[in-house]
């Protein structure tokens, strides 16, 4: 016992007469965190980025975009990562100024379970978000049938798996839906969380890889996740009629001509809550780095600002194949630009 | 057990009166469990005060409210916990009778000569290794393995027994029963570790001397063994509840995390724990308000059902005297 | 063990096995047989999809090696080992030492007075306390005044985990210890401190150590307080020649948070592996423990 004691103790007085040392280092050490929907790229991104720029680590933690902010405001991380940027009254919070950047962005699909595994599963704008609603409940409800003449479908109750963590993901999602059912937003609104309908076929589980796994157990199930875990979960995901009336497959091309329909304002916050174009995949959203303005340390500014342009032009590149989207040129230009200002 | 005492010639035999430096250990040793016990109580009035600084606005601005609403609208403004509430109080209860069913039998099993010596210590080690599987594995394995083998065993009871309102509803997939079981299997090794060493620490005379009144193996156990070691028992069945009711990643995964008051054991249901860690890393300050009140609640909870428990063991014992 | 504690000891003849308190005798003894191998079912579910998921992928690679990105292949989590050795022992470094104090008073010196009972209560409300409390505790007193995540601030909100397990556990083994030991250590002139040093610790040491090892177990695999106190890194704990405990710090249990919820296979492996690796640290640290704590007399 009080050997066990000792060596704690030892432990811990070596680690502390450590610290001091720590700091003597010439390394730039940057700590982010935030968002988990962009964590996959972000780190093996960061991860290249510190393995290729001599003296600068990056480290990034996912733990929820409010958190990041959260964080950000406390000062305890170096820069965030939110997907819904950061609100006007918690920007005014920031003395040394908030620069926002929008990094890459991700599509949200609808994966489904059905007997057989049928793909290629389409829904009309009124099925899906009437589904979401609690108003359409059977698989072989008439309005998906016909939209699905090929498909057997079965008399199941449709069970809908909905995230039980507070998530931007959500609020994407929810933003989408009340923007193409007025029934939508009237009764649940938009949000990270939204009080959905109380019926026991209403089912929430935890992040992506839960309602992933709920949906994989249960038959009959559907749920909302980020379309770079469905793609590399394997999971059967629907195609969604869009504002132009045409079903579209989530993928990089759908979600570019997403981001295309929308115009950049000057503060890099844009929102497509329902994107025009005939090829526009219409659950499509963006996702920001905040930073702030005056650091008061040039080598980290410097590194954060490396670290940008790493993301831009390399990070883009391996977007795809991680299941983002690419930033268009045009807004990768504006990110740029807006870079300098991190001082 | 006597060696100790019968070393007459050594210098650090405590057979000697005691010296001024003994007094002056002594003195301060017996101050330093003082401040150990004064420690914890600053702890907890340190974690109560900066919970409650939290939980302060969110209670001046709702009231009781929260504690009798059930809908949890972030939009609207609405923060019910009621369900929530039940929620924790409904699987801990039922997570506490199966553990504690089965790990006080373990205990037994485990060392009252059911088994040789040397398996008992095999048995127990692996016992107490379930202690530190990590929540989420817990969470997994109850999705992947119990929520199937308990599927057709709940779409019997649901479809034969359905008027007992326990079997109302039909299992979707996560709920209530799934919650509880796994629950049971993460506090099993609490209570069969702590109520094992009860039992082990019950001297051996007070068993022999049983035998010697003639009793059968099991009367022994059950009317002299068990009631020796009862407040240690006790103590682990306490240990296990309050497990039960912080437990969070696990219940979230398996839970069901849905607003409603039933006594389905099938039901989706939700608990304070699983929706303080669901909401808190994406919460605004109206909502952080609301969840530091909830956390309130639930140490409240946990201290209400510790007083409880104390009331029963004290009527207990003086029922057996 | 005598003859005396074995149950035909206290049945004489076999005709007599069938007949009332003889039968009682049996049919509980059958009961109980039935129960630990109820109980043992899902135990051993448990542990073999632990085992046969987690064993799959277990190599020297990832005990040496930094966690994997995106589709990277290989990789370990060599330093996740490392920052939950730190904080774990920095953990208890507090906790052990804070919380058998405690106990020793509870037990030995107050236990039936008011400041006694007060700390009782506030231990046992500490039980029940989500372990995301604890690590908003800790994110206000260590995080925010120092102004980084740390393995320190990690330590503590894990203390604040582990310390009512030791307090409670320890309080019982010392109560445990018969009187009349004590009595006779009392009578031959011995001092408080002396008799809870010399006959009370060392007579309670195993089952004290069995609430020390539940509670590293406990937090050792506590994900939620570390996410708000030590967050994560995925370099080394020892970096460049330094040991930097005041910076961000890999923990197994985060790690299992973040691969666990990941859809790349290398990564979900890696989850599995971990798991398995934290099970066998807590089985090594127990068995080491118990060899130690083996009472002496």
């Amino acid at each position: 016992m009080i050997r066990l004691m000792k060596s704690a103790a030892l432990a811990v007085a070596v680690s502390l007469s450590a610290t001091s040392a720590t700091f003597a280092a010439e390394n730039v050490r940057l700590t982010g965190s935030g968002a988990s929907f962009p964590a996959p790229i972000y780190l093996t991104w960061f991860k290249d980025f510190s393995k290729n720029t001599a003296g600068v680590t990056v480290d990034y933690q996912s733990k929820g975009s409010g958190a990041g902010v959260q964080d950000f405001l406390n000062k305890t991380v170096d820069f965030a990562a939110s997907d819904s940027a950061m609100k006007d009254e918690d920007i005014a919070k920031v003395g040394e100024g908030v620069q926002m950047l929008p990094m890459t962005a991700g599509e949200i699909v609808l994966a489904y379970n059905l007997p057989g595994n049928p793909k290629g599963l389409k829904l009309s704008r009124e099925v899906y978000s009437n589904i979401f609603l609690g108003k359409v409940t059977q698989w072989n409800d008439p309005q998906i049938v016909a939209a699905n003449p090929d498909l057997k479908l079965p008399a199941t109750p449709i069970t809908v798996v909905v995230r039980a963590d507070s998530s931007g993901t959500t609020a994407v999602f929810t933003k989408h839906l009340s923007a193409i059912n007025p029934a939508f937003k009237e009764a649940l609104g938009e949000g990270n969380t939204v009080n959905w309908p109380a019926t026991d076929k209403f089912i929430k589980s935890p992040k992506n890889d839960g309602v992933t796994a709920t949906v994989r157990q249960t038959p009959g199930a559907i749920g909302y996740i980020e379309y770079g875990f469905a793609k590399l979960a394997k999971v059967d995901f629907a195609q969604l009629e869009n504002k132009a009336g045409k079903y579209v497959v989530p993928n990089a091309e759908s979600g570019a001509e997403a981001l295309a329909a929308v115009k950049m304002p000057e503060s890099l916050v844009a929102w497509l809550p329902d994107p025009d174009g005939a090829k526009s995949y219409p659950i499509t959203s963006y996702t920001w780095m905040l930073f702030r303005k005056d650091n008061g340390n040039p080598a980290k500014a410097k590194a954060m600002r490396e670290m940008v342009e790493y993301s831009l032009t390399k990070g883009q590149q391996i977007a795809d194949s991680m299941g983002y989207i690419p930033l268009p040129p045009s807004v990768v230009e504006q990110v740029r630009k807006a870079s300098a200002n991190i001082q | 057990m006597n060696t100790p005492f019968a070393i007459p010639d050594n210098p650090d035999s405590a057979c000697r009166p005691p010296s001024t430096k003994d007094f002056l250990v002594d003195r301060a040793f017996r101050a330093l469990a003082r401040i150990g016990v004064v420690l914890i109580l600053a702890l907890v009035v340190a974690l109560v005060f900066e919970v409650g600084r939290k939980a302060l606005p969110g209670m001046e601005k709702h009231g009781f409210d929260v504690l009798f609403g059930t809908v949890w609208d972030v939009n609207q403004g609405k923060y019910g916990i009621l369900p929530a509430i039940w929620g924790t109080l409904y699987s801990a209860l039922i997570a506490l009778l199966i553990a504690g069913f089965f790990g006080v039998s373990m205990a037994i099993f485990l060392t009252q000569d059911f088994l040789p010596a040397k398996l008992a210590a095999v048995f127990r080690t692996i016992v107490e290794l379930l202690a530190a599987i990590p929540s989420v594995v817990y969470g997994l394995w109850g999705i992947y393995v119990v929520i199937p083998a308990i599927r057709p065993l709940t779409a019997w009871l649901n479809s034969e027994l359905g008027w007992i309102p326990f079997f109302g509803s039909s299992l979707s997939g996560p709920g209530l029963l799934p919650a509880a079981l796994v629950l049971a299997i993460m506090i099993l090794p609490t209570i069969a570790a702590v109520s094992q060493d009860a039992l082990t620490s019950v001297p051996m005379k007070t068993k022999q001397a049983a035998y010697g009144m003639g009793t059968t193996h099991w009367e022994a156990i059950l009317k002299v063994m068990v009631p020796a070691a009862a407040t240690g028992i006790f103590g682990s069945l306490v240990l296990g509840l309050g497990r039960a009711l912080g437990e969070t990643m696990a219940l979230a995964m398996l839970v069901g995390n849905a607003n409603t008051i039933t006594l389905s054991l099938f039901a989706p249901a939700n608990t304070l724990a699983a929706l303080l860690a669901l909401n808190f890393p994406e919460a605004g300050p109206n909502e952080v308000e609301v969840l530091m009140y909830a956390a309130l609640v639930l140490m409240f909870i946990t201290l209400l059902v510790n007083v409880l428990g104390s009331m029963i063991m004290l009527y207990a014992q003086r029922g057996n005297k | 063990m005598t003859d005396l504690s074995s149950p035909t000891a206290a049945v004489p003849s076999l005709q007599r096995r069938f007949e009332g308190r003889a039968l009682r005798s049996l049919s509980l003894t059958t009961l109980v047989w039935c129960t630990a191998f109820l109980a043992s079912v899902p135990l051993i579910s448990v542990l073999y999809m632990l085992i046969m998921r987690g064993g799959a992928r277990l190599s020297l690679e990832v005990f040496t090696e930094l966690p994997p990105t995106g589709f990277e292949m290989g990789g370990g989590f060599g330093n996740a080992m490392a920052g939950t050795f730190v904080m774990v022992g920095i953990a208890a470094a507090i906790a052990v030492p804070v919380g058998i104090l405690a106990a020793v008073f509870l037990a030995e010196l107050g236990p039936e007075s008011k400041l006694a009972n007060a700390s009782r209560f506030a231990a046992r409300m500490l039980t029940g306390l989500p372990s995301i409390l604890a690590g908003v505790f800790a994110y206000a007193l260590v995080v925010m005044t120092t102004g980084t995540y740390s393995a320190p601030a990690g330590g503590v909100a894990l203390a604040v985990l582990m310390l009512p397990i030791v307090v409670l556990t320890a309080e019982e083994a010392m109560k445990m210890v018969p009187k009349i030991m004590k009595d006779a250590a009392y009578g031959m002139g011995c001092t408080r401190a002396q008799v809870i040093w010399k006959i009370v610790l060392p007579t309670g040491l195993p089952a004290i150590l069995t609430g020390v090892m539940l509670a590293v177990a406990r937090a050792a695999g506590e994900t939620a307080p570390l996410l708000f106190t030590a967050l994560f890194s995925n370099y080394w704990i020892y970096h460049d020649g330094s040991l930097a405990v005041m910076n961000p710090t890999a923990s197994l249990a985060v790690l299992i948070y973040n691969f666990s919820g990941m859809p790349f296979d290398n990564q979900l492996e890696l989850a599995w592996a971990a798991s398995l690796v934290l099970v066998m640290i807590v089985l090594v640290v127990n068995v080491v423990s118990r060899i130690f704590g083996k009472p002496k007399y």
